[in-house]
């Protein structure tokens, strides 16, 4: 066999080094392959949740909240029961005749509280947009229809909105049973911080805010649950990313056995986070298919989008950085206060975040004194819990405003501070100030290359020609450090059943053809291309004659699906581990056929070979043909295993940290305080790249959500917790004109967890984005000595910096 | 059931086939696609005409599907993302999109594509930026839209090719 075959390079971006190969017929691993699986996407025949339509089925409205905090008094449905094509109205003390409540804690978030939380409310609703009464109709116009007559009387309780006040003994306590609005608080000290502080030549403090924002993915979220009541099964189709964990929460919270339930994504309309979460209504609509004993289907609308899907960040965190002449920073310290709504959302908790932000500010540094406080406070708003990046893009702006600020001070190049500080790329293994374990990372070569990139020095010298002519620019960075690849330390370790493991079937088909069976999913990523070069690479066939069952707890083997950045480090390895193992098995078989000895033996672009001399000796579908319809011709005694299964899980280190760096250039109008975003860069080290061309959109997807955060998006509310701007038209997210173009270039450190060595690449993007453009934007505002930390940053807090308003 | 919400026949000539289906008065042109015709390309994302996902072609020209009543499309011609492949640009659009992964989860491709197709029939030498602005009634929440733009940049530049080769040989 010709080991030195050349690899394919068409698409492949130059910049990005090869890395020795890890299978024996590498021909797609590391090479930008279009995903096989779109092709039916942009013809208009994916099966989207609300594409399905099963007989009998219903459609499940809510009424929900009008008010951040009610008494429910009472529900007068008879109205809406005689309205056309409805089937039913159900309240909540029916749901919870069928379904528990839950309270969403984990043991190691230690000393986390929340309150026993219904999937519909009973008695009392909590925030507006809390789902109260289920209506349900033949279609969703009539359910609709219907919801109009109904008459809920409710009357409305004081509200907690304002974080700063939540602790306070004049504010009213939401859950009297807890004794207080704190969640969760954490706070973590090296010991000499104080000290650090005192020596330091400079020392740089401010508060910055992060606005509420949420993830608007285009598709809603939506379900359709079937309760076969003869079968006494439950099958609910769900555009979400963690099948096996809801379908381990249906059991428990309606008492089910694991087997009598069955989770199935399908086509999924993007997630970023939104659909890892078990939601009230996820319960109540199944609660309804149960009561009635036929097929629901619940589609949220926009509206219950903005008031019903988790809401993110909303952190104020006062935060001071030491550093000392030279430039090297010597300590950092936060204080960070942030709002997660009235309950901590199940089953991953809402202290998760804020844990984060304790856990990785400071991380890409080198310094050793560091202190965190940290307190999690309930109010009656949408709840809010992981979405994408969590944490890290509060994290990292803190930690990159306050660098930024400290080499102003001490007039220090902000790049050259940066290459200063960072922990160097040969110091790894390292620990950081925070206590998080680093594998191995790569910011000095990740600076390098940006600097080279941008063309650094000749953007500089712009900005100051154009300065001169009151043309305002900025250039600001974020060094990033991303966790990804979770081993249980992130969930399993606190009780929750969430799995940090995930397993790959692979089959050889009678034709040579192969179909796997992977417990992660597609939500848009890629995983599906992905998966599809690994496996093909593994076995040593063509791309084509992959096939992938994703997503359905009937087939797939158990896992924890697609969060953490984890599906390409753990759901590519488990694949990587089952091609392998496959093709070995398929020598075995050759071997036997051919009576030659199977380390002679070699599988390549679809044949067996003779692994000295490349020639071909037999095809798959030749072998597959004997092994499956003649195996009377096999040598007695010998059996051939042509499915295999491998699982993985990474538990080498807590989390396999990523790195990289983004840079912003923004032009900054001193007048209106509008914000031209010219060009965004980004290094990225994400391991092994697998395909680059879907690692660079995934960061580019991944900086303009961040990018809607650092200047558009938030959830704004008024005193009383009503959402004000519960609609697209009002709540802004980026759109093409306003982005730049965003160039991506890969470094690649492979993981050294895993033989594949690849890192997660899903969410680096959205953590250093608003950190890189709140930096630009100061940058550009230098001149005239004010600054900006508060996001989203509008023209009118610009305006405000300037003192023009 | 009042006579405002009395159902009507229309008759709709959709992707080249005629279909004739009773709506009430009341019915989007996309829900009465999606659940009336069974095309369920188009898709839904916020029912208020901003997303641009259902966005799809009334007469020659695009429109939001969730904007336009089913009753105004009576005696029309509707060309959905089912109905794209049949003509060449959008072909030549559906390629370049899987090749350069300029969709990721795919929902808003649809409303992205009808969007495009306009553009590059009607602006066949825009720039970048006007591919931009033309393209900025279409919410992606995936990509970032990079690579939506350089789908929509190269099949412009082919059709320039294609002119500058036609003048050349013609």
């Amino acid at each position: 066999m010709k080991r030195d075959e050349p690899r394919l390079l068409e698409g492949r971006p130059e910049h990005a080094p090869a890395l020795a190969p890890v299978t024996a017929d590498p021909r797609y691993i590391g090479v930008a392959v279009p995903r096989p699986n779109i092709q039916r996407l942009v013809e208009g025949a994916g099966t989207y949740i609300d594409d399905i339509e099963l007989p009998r089925m219903g459609h499940v409205v809510y009424w929900r909240s009008p008010v951040a905090h009610a008494r429910i008094e009472g529900i007068d449905a008879t109205e809406a029961r005689k309205m056309p094509g409805v089937i039913a109205v159900i309240d909540g003390k029916q749901v919870a005749s069928v379904c528990k409540p839950w309270v969403a804690v984990l043991a190691h978030l230690q000393g986390i509280k929340s309150a026993p939380e219904y999937a519909l409310a009973i008695d009392r609703a909590h925030w507006q947009g809390e789902p109260v009464v289920a209506v349900v109709a033949d279609t969703r116009a009539k359910a609709e229809d219907a919801l109009a007559k109904l008459h809920v009387d409710w009357e409305a309780l004081p509200a907690v909105t304002d974080i700063e006040t939540a602790l306070d003994a004049a504010t009213p306590v939401i859950h009297p049973d807890l004794g207080d609005n704190l969640c969760f608080q954490r706070t973590l000290d090296t010991g000499a911080v104080d000290d650090a502080f005192a020596k330091a030549d400079a020392v740089c403090e401010t508060t910055f805010h992060f606005g509420r924002h949420t993830g608007v993915t285009l598709e809603p979220r939506c379900q359709i649950a079937d309760w076969n009541a003869p079968e006494k099964r439950l099958t609910v189709y769900h555009s979400f990313q963690a099948p096996h964990m809801m379908q381990d929460l249906y059991c428990r919270q309606f008492s089910l056995p694991e087997d009598a339930v069955r989770v199935v994504c399908k086509d999924c309309g993007g997630s970023f986070g939104i659909k890892v979460h078990a939601y009230p209504d996820d319960f109540a609509t199944v609660a309804v298919s149960m009561l009635l004993k036929r097929p629901i289907k619940f589609v949220a609308d926009r509206l219950e989008s903005f008031t019903s899907d988790i809401h993110a960040r909303h952190h104020r965190v006062k935060a001071r950085i030491a550093a000392a002449k030279s430039g090297e920073i010597l300590a950092f310290e936060i204080d960070d206060l942030t709002g997660i709504g009235p309950f901590s959302v199940f089953p991953r908790t809402s202290g998760i975040e804020g844990n984060q932000v304790v856990n990785l500010t400071g991380g890409p540094y080198k310094h050793k004194q560091y202190r965190a406080r940290m307190k999690v406070v309930f109010q009656n708003k949408v709840p809010t819990c992981q979405y994408r990046g969590v944490g890290h893009p509060i994290a990292c702006a803190v930690t990159e405003g306050l660098v930024d600020l400290a080499a102003q001070k001490l007039g220090i190049d902000p790049l050259a501070m940066r290459k200063q500080n960072v922990i160097p790329d040969d110091a790894y293994p390292a620990t950081g100030a925070s206590g998080i374990r680093l594998e191995v990372l790569s910011h000095e070569a990740c600076l390098a290359k940006i600097e080279r990139m941008m063309n650094y020095q000749g953007l500089r010298a712009e900005q100051a020609a154009l300065r001169r002519q009151g043309v305002f620019r900025g250039i600001g960075f974020a060094t990033v450090i991303e966790l990804t690849n979770p081993s249980a330390a992130f969930y399993g370790v606190g009780g929750a059943r969430i799995s940090a493991q995930d397993g790959a079937t692979i089959r050889l088909e009678p034709s040579g053809a192969v179909t796997v069976m992977v417990g992660v999913g597609e939500q848009g990523q890629g995983n599906d291309g992905i998966f599809a070069q690994i496996a093909a690479d593994a076995v040593g066939i063509a791309i084509e004659r992959v096939r992938l069952v994703m997503s359905d707890t009937d087939i797939t083997p158990y896992g924890g699906g697609t969060w953490a950045s984890r599906g390409a480090g753990i759901g590519g390895e488990a694949i990587l581990l089952a091609g392998l193992a496959l093709r070995k098995n398929i020598l075995d078989v050759a071997a036997a056929i051919l009576k030659r000895p199977a380390d002679g033996l070699a599988v390549f672009r679809g044949d067996v070979v003779d692994a000295g001399t490349s020639e071909v000796l037999m095809a798959l579908s030749e072998l597959g043909r004997i092994a499956y319809f003649r195996p009377d011709t096999l040598p007695a005694g010998f059996q051939s295993e042509l499915m295999v299964t491998r699982h993985y899980a990474q538990r080498d280190y807590p989390f396999i940290f990523t790195n990289g760096v983004q840079a912003s250039h923004v032009e900054v109008d001193a007048d209106t305080g509008f914000v031209k975003l010219l060009a965004h860069w980004c290094v990225e080290d994400c391991g092994r790249v697998i395909n680059p061309m879907l690692v660079d959109e995934q960061m580019r997807g991944a900086i303009v959500q961040g990018i809607g955060g650092a200047l558009f998006e938030e959830c704004l509310y008024d005193q009383a917790g009503q959402l004000l701007n519960g609609s697209m038209m009002d709540y802004l997210v980026p759109m093409a004109a306003e982005m730049p173009d965003i160039h991506v270039a890969h470094v690649e450190t492979p993981t050294r967890s895993s033989k594949l060595g690849a890192k997660g690449a899903g969410e680096a993007g959205t953590a250093g984005a608003p950190g890189a453009v709140m930096n630009a934007i100061n940058d550009a505002l230098a001149p005239f000595e004010c600054a900006v930390h508060s996001q989203p940053i509008t023209p009118e807090k610009i305006l405000r910096a300037l003192g023009k308003v | 059931m009042s006579a405002a919400s009395a159902k009507r026949t229309i008759r709709v000539i959709v992707n080249g086939e005629a279909r004739e289906c009773d709506v009430e008065p009341r019915t989007h042109l996309v829900d009465c696609l999606r659940e009336e015709l069974g095309l369920k390309g188009s898709h839904l994302g916020c029912e208020h005409g901003v997303c641009g996902a259902c966005t799809v072609r009334l007469d020659g020209e695009i429109v939001r599907g969730c904007l336009v009543l089913a009753v105004q499309a009576d005696g029309g011609d509707v060309r959905t993302v089912e109905g794209l492949s049949a003509n060449g640009t959008g072909r030549e659009l559906q390629r370049a999109f899987v090749a350069r992964n300029a969709l990721q989860c795919g929902f808003c491709t649809p409303g992205m594509l009808a969007a495009a197709l306009e553009l590059v029939e009607q602006r066949p030498n825009a720039t970048r930026t006007q591919v931009r602005e033309w393209m900025s009634g279409n919410y992606c929440r995936c990509t970032g839209y990079h690579a939506i733009v350089d789908a929509v940049c190269e099949v412009l530049a082919q059709g320039a090719a294609a002119k500058t080769i036609t003048g050349a040989t013609g």
